[in-house]
């Protein structure tokens, strides 16, 4: 195997083989917080995105009413728009491919697509992680569905701070510069603030409208 | 609305945004300022996902084994520790804590 295209896989298949294992913390938290397995693994099949899983489920434990969760959910879920825009001219042509392409567009198969030198790696990178994760995230959340119920409470196992840790890990690369640092420091003030006064599901709507409002200023100021 | 409807819409929406993404043309979305905009609301998100995670129980704000775990994972990524050293590195500190009856 020529040096790149090695290089190729073994990001791919490491990143994936993490992410894979942190699927079970998911369908084990998921069973937790009040969905049933096929709820669980419909999240991990059709959204496969797993930030948006973990606020789904975060939201459900915390009791938040269905528009508050889909909204949430939409608004997190707007990078991985933008992560298609960039992948558009790395995936391919043909229409069923870039369906399936949309299908696993996420912050891991685009993370390793651009992190690779030629098109032709970046293509590489972008379908071999994403269909890596599909298959090992699906396998593991069913995996931690159905040990969910043996584990017993998953906060003797550590399972809900691994979900905070997941989400700081999702964030402290984004917050590598004063704007968003500010606009997360403000977001986490909002949100302690809301949480006791506001039902369920309305604070981290209450957080981006806030985060919303500073990026609109901040974004004129730069331009 | 039962938690089938949502997740189902929730899902379709997440979904339907990511093949969006393939139909946009890209001077339109790849503007700077849409980009930057789109960054710092996902950075609002995960940073409320963070702290409602870590320190919120229902609808009250307290300190638990997940705070002291969240603090480890923090220092761990400083330290540019892998992603899948981090969360787990941080259920065992919860684990590890609640064990020992140090913290809830």
């Amino acid at each position: 195997m020529a040096p790149a295209v090695r290089a190729t896989v073994n990001m791919s298949l490491g990143v994936a083989g993490a992410v894979s294992l942190y699927g079970i913390s998911f369908g084990a938290l998921a069973v937790a917080s009040g969905l049933d397995f096929w709820q669980t693994q419909v999240l991990s099949l059709f959204m496969f995105s797993g930030g948006s899983q973990f606020a789904v489920i975060g939201l459900v434990a915390a009791g938040a009413a269905g528009p508050s969760i889909i909204t949430a959910d939409g608004l997190l879920g707007i990078r991985n728009g933008l992560y298609a825009v960039r992948m558009s001219s790395v995936v391919g042509v043909g229409f069923w491919k870039r369906l399936l392409a949309g299908h696993w567009t996420i912050d891991e198969s685009t993370a390793v697509a651009i992190a690779q030198g030629e098109l032709r790696e970046q293509r590489r990178g972008f379908w071999l992680t994403g269909a890596a994760i599909f298959v090992g995230w699906n396998l593991m959340t069913a995996v931690g569905a159905v040990l969910g119920d043996a584990l017993g409470d998953p906060k003797t196992w550590g399972l809900d701070a691994a979900a905070a840790a997941a989400f700081l890990g999702l964030l402290w690369p984004r917050i590598q510069a004063f704007q968003p640092v500010a606009i997360a420091a403000v977001s986490a003030v909002v949100t302690v603030i809301a949480v006791p006064t506001l039902p369920p599901g309305i604070p981290i709507l209450v957080a981006a409208a806030t985060g919303l409002v500073l990026a609109l200023v901040a974004g004129r100021s730069k331009s | 609305m039962t938690t089938w409807t949502a997740i189902l819409i929730a899902s379709a929406i997440v979904l339907a945004t990511k093949l969006a993404g393939y139909l946009v043309p890209a001077s339109v979305a790849a503007h700077p300022r849409i980009q930057r905009v789109s960054d710092l609301l996902t950075v609002a998100l995960l940073a409320s996902l963070v702290v409602t995670q870590t320190v919120a129980t229902g609808e009250t704000i307290g300190l638990d084994a997940r705070f002291a775990a969240v603090l480890v994972a923090a220092g761990m990524l400083r330290f540019r520790a892998p992603f899948i050293l981090v969360v787990v590195g941080a259920a065992a500190v919860a684990g590890i804590l609640r064990l020992l009856g140090w913290a809830v």
